[in-house]
Parts: C-alpha cells; sequence; structure tokens
C-alpha cells in the first residue's frame, strides 16, 4: 500500500482509499423480531474529511449501523456477519481488547441525548481526562491543558470552569460540546453522531452543525452523522446514503439527493419533509374559543425552614386568543415556557395569574364537579405516543373511558370509538386491541381520536408530531387539519419545529423567557419578523432556503 | 448550616412523637401495678406502690413529669429492680451493637458484591444462582434458621456454641440467621440498581470511549447504584433491629432485644419506653447518615445554592 502510494503524484494519497469500509455487514435481530436483520448487506465507504450522513426513519438500521462500527452491539446482535475495514484491519475480527484500543481513540462517537450520555456522578472535565488517560500516558497537567484546549475548540465559554462542572449544571447544547470534546480528544480518524442535533433547539443545532464542519475541515475527520431530518442533511452533508428497513437504498453526493433521488424510497422521504412555506392566515369568521389574558406562572422554590426562595418566571403576561376552526401555534426554544402556558390553559398547571375564558365560561373560577365538566372542551394530544396510552387498557376502552365518564352510555361510546377509529384511519376492529400491537404513528392517532371522543372546543396538540418520523408526521398534520375542517374546533399547537408550525398555523406566536414576543401569520412572521429573536430562530431552521421534493 | 438546623428540629421533632406514642399506648393499655405485684397485692401494697411510682397522678401530668424527666436524660428506674432505665440498657448495649455491626457488615459484604455480579452477568447461571439464594435468605423466618442451625452445629456436629455471648465463636450462628435476610434482600436490590444503571446511555457513552469492563462496572456503574443501594441499606437496618429481637432470644444473646422481649412480658414499662426511645433515637441518626452519604454521592444534592 505504501509503496502505491508512493508511485502516485497526488499530494493526497490518502484520500483516495476510503477510511472507513462496510463491506456487506449484516446485523442479526433477536429471534421473534419482526425481521431477521437489522441491517443487511450494507456495504459503503466513508471517506477522509467527509460528512456522510446516513438518512432514514426510525427502524432502518441507522443507529445499529453506528454501533456495529463502534462495536457496542451486544447478545444476539453482536454476531455480526460482512466486514468493516478500517486502517487495513478487518474491525469485526479484532479481540475485544484489540478493538478497544480504537474505540474512543480512532473511532468515537456522539450520541442524541446530551444529558444522559454524561454520568452525572462526575465533572465534564473528568469525564474528558477520562477519555485521554484511557488511550494514553500523558501527565496530569498535559491532561488538563489537553482538556482546556478541547473545550475551546469546541468554543465552550469559560473552560476551566465548564471542567469543573457537572452535567446537571450544563445547558444540553453544553453537553453535547462536552461529548464532542471528548469524541475529539485523541483526534479521531472517525467520529460517528448518531442524531446529535435532535435533541437540542434549533440555535443551538445550528452551533453544533457549523463544530461538525469546522472539524471536518481543521482535522481531516471522517464524520458518520446520522440523522432523519432533511434540513440538517442540507447544511451539513458532503454525500447522502439513505437506509430503509435495514437495506441500503441510494447513495450519492448531496445536490443529487436533494435535488434528483433515483430511488422511490428517497423520492417520498424528501416528499414528506414539512415544506417552510409559510402559509396565509384562513380568514376566521368562527366565534372566539379560548380568550387568554395576562396569564403568568410564577414558581416558587423554597419556604418553610429555608432562607433561599426563588421565583422562576416559566410564563409573564400572556394573551392569546383562537376562534373556531382557527389553529395557533406556539413556538419557542426548550425552556421558552410553551409547555407551562399550555399546561395553564388547561389547569394542569395552576397559573399564578390572569384570566382564562373556554367558550366563554371563566375556566380559573371552576371548582370540583364544574371544571371536571368543564374539562370536555379541552383536550390535549402529547408528543409522545408511547406513553401517552396506558398498556392494559384496550384501544376501544381508552377512546370510550372519557364519554362515558362525561356520562354517555357504554353502547353509545362503544359506537363512538368505532366511528372515531374509522375517521383516523384505522380498523374499527383496533378498539379490542392494545396499545403495543401498534406503531408511533398508530398510537398517535389513536390518542387524536381519544382527544376527539370528548368533542372538544379546543383541541392542545403539545409537540404531537415531533417524535415521528417525517413521512407519518405529514400524515397526522393532514388528519388534523382534515378534522379540524370537518369539526371546526380551535386548536392551539405548540411546536418547536417552525417549518411544521409554517405549514398548520392560521397564527404563531413566539414565545422567549416566558414573554409572547410576537404574534402574526406564518407569511408575514416569516417575511417581515418585527424582533430580532424571531429573526434568529427563523434563519437557524436548518435548510431554511432550500425546498425539499 | 441551615441543613443542620432543619434536620435538628426534624430529628426532635420524631423522637418527641415517639415518646409520646409509646406513652400514651403503653400507659392505656397496661395496668403495671397488676402486672408487678400479682393478683394476691393487697390494697395497701397497691397504694404505696402507685405512690412510689408515681401512678396515682393523672395520666396527664405523669406525661408532663415523664417528658420533662426525659428532656434532662432520666428515663426513670426500672420497674423490677429500682435501678436506673439507662443503666440496665447500657449493660445490654454493647452486645446488640456487636450481634448488628456483625451481621450488619455480613450482610453488605455477600449482598452487594454478589448483586453487582448478578446484573454484570445478568441471565447467566451466577445470576439465576445469586437470585435463588437470596429468596431462601429472604424467605427463611430467621428463628427457623436459628433453630436449625443450633440443630446442626450444636447439637448434631456440635462445633459452635447454642447460646450466650462470651466468645467470637458464639456471634456466628445469630449473625449469620440475623445477616442472611438482609444479604438477600440487599443483594435483589443492588441487582435491579445496578441493571437500571448498566441501561443508561453515560454507561454505552463510556464503553465508545474505549474503557474497560472492569473499569466501567467499578468507575461508571457503581457509584450511581450506591444511591439506591444506600437507601436500601438505611432500611434494612430496620429490618436488623426487629431481627435482633427474634434472634436474640433464639441463641440466648443478652442484648437489647431479648430486654425488650423481657421487659415488655414484665410489664416493665419504665424500660420498655426507653428502649423504643433508643432504637428510634437509632433509627433517626442512621436516617441522617443515609442523607448525608446522599451529599456525598450525588453532586445533585452537594450543591443546592
Amino acid at each position: 500500500m505504501t509503496q502505491a502510494h508512493a508511485q502516485r503524484a497526488d499530494p493526497l494519497p490518502d484520500t483516495k482509499t476510503p477510511l472507513l469500509r462496510w463491506e456487506g455487514l449484516s446485523v442479526p435481530l433477536p429471534t421473534g423480531a419482526d425481521r431477521p436483520f437489522a441491517v443487511e448487506g450494507l456495504s459503503l465507504e466513508l471517506n477522509r474529511n467527509e460528512v456522510l450522513c446516513l438518512v432514514g426513519e426510525s427502524g432502518s438500521g441507522k443507529s445499529v449501523t453506528a454501533l456495529a462500527t463502534m462495536g457496542l452491539l451486544k447478545g444476539e446482535m453482536s454476531r455480526t456477519a460482512g466486514a468493516i475495514h478500517f486502517g487495513g484491519q478487518d474491525l469485526t475480527s479484532l479481540t475485544p481488547d484489540a478493538r478497544r484500543t480504537l474505540t474512543g481513540a480512532q473511532l468515537s462517537m456522539v450520541f442524541q441525548e446530551p444529558i444522559a450520555s454524561l454520568n452525572p456522578f462526575y465533572t465534564a472535565g473528568a469525564q474528558v481526562s477520562e477519555t485521554i488517560r484511557t488511550h494514553s500516558a500523558a501527565s496530569k497537567a498535559e491532561v488538563y491543558d489537553k482538556v482546556l484546549s478541547l473545550f475551546d475548540e469546541v468554543r465552550l465559554p469559560n473552560p476551566a470552569q465548564i471542567y469543573r462542572a457537572y452535567p446537571h449544571e450544563l445547558s444540553g447544547g453544553q453537553c453535547q460540546r462536552v461529548m464532542i470534546a471528548s469524541a475529539l480528544a485523541l483526534d479521531p480518524a472517525v467520529l460517528i453522531a448518531d442524531e446529535p442535533t435532535t435533541a437540542l433547539d434549533v440555535t443551538t443545532q445550528a452551533q453544533i452543525l457549523n463544530l461538525m464542519l469546522a472539524l471536518r475541515d481543521n482535522h481531516e475527520t471522517g464524520i458518520l452523522f446520522i440523522t432523519h431530518d432533511f434540513g440538517v442533511v442540507s447544511e451539513i452533508a458532503d454525500r447522502v446514503a439513505v437506509m430503509r428497513h435495514g437495506e441500503l437504498v441510494e447513495v450519492g453526493l448531496r445536490e443529487q439527493i436533494l435535488t434528483d433521488p433515483q430511488h422511490e424510497y428517497t423520492k417520498a422521504l424528501l416528499a414528506a419533509v414539512p415544506k417552510l412555506a409559510p402559509r396565509a392566515a384562513r380568514p376566521v369568521t368562527g366565534d372566539p374559543v379560548l380568550e387568554v389574558g395576562g396569564l403568568s406562572k410564577t414558581y416558587r422554590s423554597g419556604g418553610f425552614l429555608s432562607r433561599s426562595r426563588r421565583e422562576v418566571k416559566a410564563v409573564t403576561d400572556a394573551n392569546l386568543d383562537i376562534r373556531r376552526g382557527e389553529t395557533l401555534g406556539v413556538v419557542g426554544e426548550s425552556g421558552s415556557g410553551k409547555t407551562t402556558l399550555s399546561q395553564c390553559i388547561i389547569r394542569m398547571v395552576e397559573p399564578s395569574e390572569g384570566q382564562v375564558q373556554i367558550a366563554g365560561q371563566d375556566f380559573l373560577a371552576l371548582h370540583g364537579a364544574d371544571l371536571r365538566a368543564a374539562r370536555r372542551r379541552v383536550q390535549i394530544i402529547f408528543q409522545d405516543p408511547y406513553t401517552s396510552l396506558d398498556p392494559r387498557q384496550k384501544i376501544g376502552d381508552a377512546i370510550a373511558e372519557g364519554p362515558v365518564i362525561h356520562g354517555t352510555s357504554v353502547g353509545e361510546a362503544t359506537q363512538l370509538s368505532h366511528d372515531l377509529l374509522a375517521a383516523v384511519g384505522l380498523d374499527p376492529s383496533a378498539a379490542e386491541r392494545y396499545p403495543h400491537e401498534f406503531s408511533g404513528g398508530q398510537r398517535q392517532r389513536i390518542c387524536i381520536a381519544r382527544a376527539l371522543a370528548l368533542q372538544p372546543d379546543l383541541l392542545i396538540a403539545d409537540e404531537s408530531v415531533s417524535a415521528l418520523d417525517v413521512s407519518v408526521q405529514a400524515q397526522i398534520l393532514k388528519l388534523l387539519s382534515d378534522i379540524q375542517e370537518e369539526r371546526g374546533f380551535a386548536m392551539l399547537f405548540v411546536t418547536h419545529d417552525l417549518r411544521v408550525a409554517s405549514q398548520v398555523c392560521d397564527r404563531i406566536c413566539v414565545m422567549q423567557q416566558g414573554r409572547i414576543v410576537e404574534t402574526g401569520a406564518p407569511d408575514q412572521l416569516f417575511a417581515n419578523a418585527q424582533q430580532d429573536y424571531t429573526r434568529t430562530l427563523l434563519a437557524a431552521v436548518p435548510g431554511a432556503t432550500r425546498v425539499f421534493g | 448550616m441551615e441543613f443542620w438546623f432543619a434536620r435538628s428540629v426534624r430529628m426532635a421533632f420524631t423522637l418527641f412523637v415517639v415518646v409520646t406514642l409509646t406513652f400514651v399506648v403503653l400507659r392505656t393499655s397496661y395496668d403495671p401495678v397488676v402486672a408487678m405485684l400479682g393478683p394476691d397485692a393487697t390494697n395497701r401494697e397497691i397504694e404505696l406502690f402507685r405512690v412510689r411510682w408515681n401512678l396515682d397522678k393523672s395520666l396527664i401530668e405523669q406525661y408532663i413529669t415523664y417528658v420533662g424527666n426525659a428532656l434532662r436524660g432520666d428515663f426513670g428506674n426500672s420497674f423490677q429492680d429500682g435501678r436506673p432505665v439507662f443503666e440496665v440498657i447500657a449493660e445490654r448495649f454493647p452486645f446488640t451493637l456487636w450481634l448488628g455491626g456483625v451481621s450488619y457488615l455480613f450482610a453488605i459484604a455477600v449482598g452487594v458484591p454478589a448483586g453487582i455480579i448478578a446484573a454484570l452477568y445478568r441471565g447467566s447461571i451466577f445470576d439465576r444462582a445469586i437470585m435463588v439464594v437470596s429468596v431462601v435468605g429472604f424467605a427463611l423466618p430467621n428463628f427457623f434458621l436459628g433453630i436449625l442451625m443450633i440443630l446442626l452445629f450444636a447439637l448434631v456436629w456440635q462445633v459452635l456454641p447454642s447460646s450466650g455471648a462470651s466468645s467470637w465463636a458464639h456471634v456466628i450462628m445469630p449473625a449469620f440467621a440475623l445477616g442472611l435476610t438482609l444479604a438477600g434482600i440487599l443483594a435483589r436490590f443492588t441487582r435491579s440498581a445496578m441493571l437500571e444503571v448498566l441501561s443508561k446511555t453515560y454507561m454505552l457513552a463510556a464503553e465508545a470511549k474505549g474503557i474497560a469492563p472492569a473499569r466501567r462496572a467499578i468507575f461508571h456503574a457503581l457509584p450511581n447504584a450506591a444511591l439506591s443501594v444506600v437507601t436500601i441499606m438505611g432500611l434494612i437496618l430496620g429490618n436488623l433491629v426487629a431481627g435482633t429481637v427474634v434472634v436474640e432470644t433464639v441463641f440466648a444473646w443478652p442484648g437489647i432485644g431479648r430486654l425488650l422481649i423481657s421487659a415488655i412480658s414484665s410489664k416493665d414499662l419504665a424500660v420498655v419506653q426507653a428502649l423504643v426511645f433508643v432504637i428510634a433515637a437509632a433509627m433517626v441518626v442512621i436516617n441522617l447518615a443515609v442523607d448525608l452519604s446522599y451529599r456525598l454521592l450525588d453532586p445533585r444534592t452537594r450543591k443546592s445554592s
């Protein structure tokens, strides 16, 4: 190999040999799974100085590919077939000890949930130092200096302070920077990033993506970047590989995949990406359903026997109204107060002050039985369809439970649950089955049916499509808008995803630090935002300027 | 400072509630006079006994006197031999501390490593064997285990003494009878705490850093699992106290457990009250120790500011 290189005039001979090459990699699934292989016959190359985006929907085998490459698979899944070539060796044929000398040093990985990937017991600095000490014999002082310079490189403010901080004292973005610093500690040839920005806010995401690009340029790192978000792909990828059901369906340069996809599946995926196509507000003439005035929520901590009292203003002076048939979006970054606001409206959290009128009724003045009766007017659909259904309750019972509590006869409620299941695109026979038999998208349909069973005037969707794959997300959004068209309820749509908000909302409230800083129709807001914060938020949307599909 | 102040107030309040409750329950459920003097006592004798032990006053007066004396450290005298209660307890306490300490250390030394190993080799024969033994450990009543051991080791093989507390050989059987249950409980909780920690993303991240398995288990998983294990270690001390009462009786061990039984059966109220207080105080101190160890173990509670 060396000889062959020496004969060539190429200034960067190594760029011709792939850094990492998967050759017919197959990963078996445990018996009883829905398919025999998590990954089947994957052949792919990652080059030096390249960001290769691995995209696909949940269950496509992206993460398993990453774990297989790092040697982190357990049990039956660790019995992989095929080869992973790196530096003249087949990683899969190395002994665990030999492989461990490469893992974390030559090949490193960053995970999806930054806060959960750091050990709560140790400081950020100790965890990065550990990576270095595991693979080198550097002295304590050298390691300390190295960690500080890494923190500096990943643009963490005040490295010495971050070094001593525990994970719970850092934000999600800071934790991810610490993880990236740890991954870079030994200047790895390959960096695998598994959805590293999915759990982060858009503005933080934009910074992390820039950081990744800088790494590629400064260290010639080959980066395998796993994502489900084509906006991110359009910002960061050099090449794109598309996976489906464990198989590679298409691989190509970014522009080719995004503008001229060959495979039907890639086309369908791109078509499902929510367009950043801000719509105009629909002319809404219905009666006001929700009127919120001067709503605030202040959390107080400390109290009896404790002298340190703290106040956190989660929501300050929020004013909004929604009419029948209208959709109002609430967008903002994590901690902006959008969930607290929606929970105050339905009194899952008691507001500290302000008014909430629902269908002309003073909602905050209600108590006991009156409050319970009024609650049927407002229903909520949560983010995680996996935890918001009782695993031991049949679907039909889950839907019928609300109407029965509010006085409908069991026979009528059962009929209603069948009708609603049909309305959300499921077979009425689903009523007799349990939640675990359904996919995430199907479960979210069930949650929608359950919320609609009480014929609410106001439907609150709190990040209701955020956990779903784009193709499923598109279906659920269409379902919501069709049903709204038909039944005319008002909808409060809470989301962090500006693409989704721009499509479904008539008006959008932008929240920052507990305050609604700007409200407007999507087309006005996107074309002519009045607040700097709104502009920052819009600019940070990955692939903002691109139209997919 | 604030922490200590709040804790002291709460501890004092707990002990006050214990003192009051035991006083009310004991004084309203027994007439110690009948128990102490027997059915043949004359009225004159009964009268004298009542005056001597302040039993002629109203319950409220007795309570105020009792609490007042207790605050000065005087828990009264034993009805039986008239000695100060604390003198009676003090000569028994070291024996219980000895037995309890040995059983507790045994439980930790056996239970915690067994739980860790079971978790690390989940599903293996090792794991299953440890779990079976731990079920047997806490399903077997310790008096039964004690009697079984006396039968085998003291009567059949005659290798260990069956009762008394005069040498280290004497402590083996009672400590084992007492500790096995606790070890079983600890092993199960340690195992589940470890399993939970092992499934965390940071454990995967540690593996992705190239850290060797043993180091991951000891330095990454264990400190995090320790939090729940320490909680259980505090809770099983309650079982330990309850267990000493039974085991000390089976092995004729001269500790406070046996003292409690004999005081209750002879209706020696002052001794029972003081013993309940001592046990409660021990539990409160143990709880404090557990909470303090949280602050050491969990950086999230260390800096509350």
